[in-house]
C-alpha cells in the first residue's frame, strides 16, 4: 500500500463512503425535523399575514423574532437600571454615614417591573417547588396503594374524583386558604408563590400516584415470593424489591405530572396574577400594544420549549436511575 | 423412616372459586429423611407445585400440616430456600448482588462482612459462575441464570432445598450439565432436596425416592418409588444399567397407564 498512486484513491473512496454514511445517519435526525420546522414557519407566515386583529396583523415568525430580541434588550436595560439604583443608594448611604456615623441606613430593594426572563425563572422555580411537593406525597402514597389492596380500594374513589379537577377550580380555594393560614408579617415565601406552588402540586399529584400504584401492584409474583422466602422486612421489601421494580412506572408518572404541572402553572399565574410567565402573557394581553401579540407568541414558544426541556431532563434522570440500561426510553 | 426430618401429614388445600371450594390436594403424607433427594412427579396441574409451595410456606395448608425439625411450618423462611422455575433473579442486581441479598438477610449479625464476601464467592464457585459475578441476569444465558438461582438458594444454607422444575425451561444439553452440577453439590453438601420435575429421566437420575402424584382434583401421593442406584451416578453408565430402565419404566407406567392424563 506504499504506492501513493494506488493508496490515494482508496483513501478517497473510504473518505467519501464515510461521508455518505455520516449523511445517511444524520439526515433523519437533523434534516427531517428541520424540514418540518421550515414548512411550519412558512405556513405560519402565510396564515399570519391574512389575519387582522384589533391589535394589527397577527405576528409572523419575523415579528416574533424581533420581539424576542427587544425582550432581551429590555432585560439588560432593566438590569442596568437596577444596578444604577443600588449604586445611588450606596453612595447616598455612604455620604450619610460620613456625616453622622450613627445614622440608620437601609438598602431598599429595586421595585422595577420584572422582565420576561425574570418571569421565566419565577415560573420554573414555582413549578419545581410544586412538583417536588407533589412527588414527595405521591410516591409514598402510590407505594402504599400498590402494596395494599384494601388501602387502594379505600382511596381510589377519591383519586378518581379529584384527578379530573381543573386547576382553575382549585385556585380560588387555595388562594383563600393560603391567605387565611399563611399569615406571617414577614413571610419567607411570597403568598403568590405558595398559592401557585400548591395549585400545581394539587394537580400534578395524580399521574404519579396512579402510575406508582400500578407499577408497585404489578410486581412480578416470583419476585414477591423471593422476598417472602428471604423474609425481608417491610422496609427492605420496599427498598430492595418494590422500588427498583417500579422505577419505570414511577418515572412515567413523574413525567406526566411535570408536564401537567407546567400547564397548570401558566393558567394559575394568568388567573391569579401571580408572578411568572402566565402573568407576563396576561399583562401583555391587557397592555394591548401593537407589540403585544408578538410578545405573547414569544412566551407561547418559550413555554413549549421549557416544557420540552423539562421532559428531556426527566428522561435523563430516568436513564441515570433506571437499572435497565437497554430499555428503550422515549 | 424413623428419623423424619421433614414430615407432611394429611396435607390438603382448597381454593375458593366461583363454583365453590376447589380441593386441589388432599391427604398428602410424606416423610423425608435428612439428606434425602426426593422428586415429585406427576402430570401438570396435579398439584406438585402446590405441595412445594406449602412446604415453602408460601401457601397455607387447609388441612394437616408440615413439620420441619420438630417445628411446624407456617410462613416462608430462609431455612426452606426455593429455586424457582424461571430463576426469579432480581434483574437490577448483578449475580454477586443477587446472592449477596440472600446472604445478608440470612447471616445478618452472624457473619462479618469479609466472611460474607467469602461465602458469596464460595457459592458462586460452587455453581461455576465466578466468571459472571458482575453481570446482570439479562446478560447471561438461561442456564447460567438458573445456576445463580441455585447458588442463591444454597448460599442461604437451607435445611431443605425446594426446587420447582428448576431445569424445565432449559435445553437438553444445558439441563444435563446442570443436573451433573446438582449431583456434585448434593454429594458434597448433603442437602435435603425436594424437586419437582416432569422429566422421568431427570427424576430417576437424581432422586433417592420418586413421589408420583395422582391427578387432581384432590390430588395425593399415588405411589413412591425407591431408587436404589449407587451414588455417584454416571449418566452414561446408567444408560446401560437394566435397573435404571426398570425404574424409568415404573414411573412411565404410573404416569401413562395408572394416571392417564385427563384429556390434555
Amino acid at each position: 500500500m506504499s504506492n501513493p498512486a494506488v493508496a490515494q484513491p482508496i483513501k478517497d473512496t473510504i473518505k467519501s463512503a464515510q461521508k455518505a454514511a455520516l449523511v445517511q445517519r444524520w439526515t433523519p435526525i437533523l434534516l427531517l425535523p428541520a424540514a418540518g420546522i421550515l414548512v411550519f414557519l412558512m405556513f405560519w407566515q402565510v396564515v399570519a399575514g391574512s389575519i387582522d386583529t384589533s391589535l394589527g396583523k397577527f405576528p409572523g415568525p419575523v415579528q416574533v423574532a424581533s420581539q424576542f430580541s427587544s425582550l432581551v434588550e429590555e432585560h439588560f436595560a432593566e438590569q442596568r437600571k437596577a444596578d444604577e439604583f443600588y449604586e445611588r443608594q450606596e453612595v447616598r448611604n455612604a455620604e450619610r454615614l460620613a456625616k453622622d456615623p450613627d445614622a440608620k441606613v437601609t438598602v431598599r430593594p429595586y421595585t422595577g417591573k420584572p422582565t420576561f426572563f425574570k418571569q421565566i425563572l419565577t415560573s420554573l422555580y414555582t413549578v419545581m417547588s410544586g412538583f417536588a411537593i407533589a412527588s414527595l406525597l405521591a410516591i409514598p402514597l402510590g407505594i402504599v396503594c400498590g402494596l395494599s389492596k384494601p388501602i387502594y380500594t379505600a382511596i381510589n374513589p377519591l383519586i378518581q374524583v379529584f384527578k379530573p379537577v381543573s386547576p382553575l377550580a382549585w385556585l380560588p380555594l387555595v388562594t383563600m386558604v393560603v391567605s387565611a393560614v399563611y399569615t406571617s408579617a414577614d413571610p419567607l415565601l411570597a403568598k403568590s408563590f405558595v398559592t401557585s406552588a400548591f395549585t400545581v402540586a394539587l394537580c400534578c399529584l395524580w399521574p404519579t400516584v396512579i402510575n406508582t400504584t400500578v407499577g408497585v401492584a404489578a410486581l412480578d409474583k416470583d419476585l414477591l415470593n423471593v422476598s417472602r422466602v428471604l423474609s425481608l422486612s417491610p422496609l427492605d421489601h420496599v427498598r430492595r424489591i418494590v422500588l427498583p421494580a417500579a422505577i419505570p412506572m414511577i418515572f412515567t408518572g413523574l413525567r406526566l405530572s411535570l408536564a401537567t404541572g407546567w400547564m397548570v402553572l401558566i393558567a394559575a399565574e394568568m388567573l391569579a396574577q401571580n408572578p411568572g410567565l402566565g402573568k407576563f402573557i396576561w399583562d401583555e394581553f391587557q397592555n394591548g400594544s401593537s407589540n403585544s401579540l408578538g410578545r405573547i407568541m414569544v412566551a407561547v414558544l418559550t413555554i413549549g420549549l421549557i416544557g420540552f426541556v423539562l421532559d428531556r431532563l426527566m428522561l435523563l434522570l430516568q436513564r441515570r436511575v433506571s437499572w435497565d440500561k437497554n430499555a428503550d426510553l422515549r | 423412616m424413623n428419623n423424619a426430618h421433614l414430615e407432611l401429614t394429611g396435607v390438603g388445600i382448597s381454593f375458593p372459586t366461583d363454583k365453590g371450594l376447589f380441593c386441589a390436594l388432599s391427604n398428602v403424607n410424606l416423610k423425608i429423611a435428612k439428606g434425602e433427594f426426593v422428586s415429585l412427579i406427576g402430570h401438570s396441574g396435579c398439584g406438585k407445585s402446590t405441595v412445594l409451595n406449602i412446604v415453602a410456606g408460601l401457601y397455607q395448608a387447609s388441612t394437616g400440616g408440615v413439620i420441619l425439625d420438630g417445628k411446624e411450618v407456617n410462613s416462608p423462611g430462609a431455612e426452606r430456600a426455593v429455586v424457582f422455575q424461571n430463576h426469579s433473579l432480581l434483574p437490577w442486581l448483578t449475580c454477586y448482588q443477587n446472592i449477596e441479598l440472600a446472604v445478608q438477610q440470612v447471616f445478618k449479625g452472624k457473619k462479618s462482612k469479609a466472611e460474607m464476601r467469602e461465602w458469596i464467592e464460595h457459592n458462586l464457585e460452587l455453581v461455576h459462575m465466578t466468571h459472571a459475578r458482575d453481570k446482570r441476569p439479562s446478560e447471561i444465558s438461561g442456564g447460567m441464570k438458573q445456576r445463580i438461582g441455585i447458588g442463591r438458594a444454597l448460599a442461604m444454607q437451607p435445611k431443605v432445598l425446594l426446587m420447582d422444575e428448576p431445569f424445565g425451561a432449559l435445553d437438553a444439553l444445558t439441563r444435563a450439565h446442570l443436573q451433573d452440577s446438582l449431583m456434585e453439590i448434593h454429594a458434597e453438601l448433603g442437602n435435603t432436596v425436594i424437586m419437582i420435575t416432569h422429566d422421568v429421566d431427570e427424576a430417576v437420575l437424581l432422586s433417592d425416592r420418586i413421589v408420583m402424584m395422582s391427578n387432581g382434583p384432590s390430588a395425593t401421593v399415588g405411589d413412591i418409588l425407591d431408587v436404589r442406584l449407587a451414588r455417584p451416578r454416571e449418566r452414561m453408565a446408567l444408560a446401560h444399567d437394566p435397573r435404571y430402565h426398570e425404574y424409568r419404566a415404573a414411573v412411565l407406567e404410573f404416569l401413562y397407564q395408572r394416571q392417564r392424563r385427563p384429556a390434555a
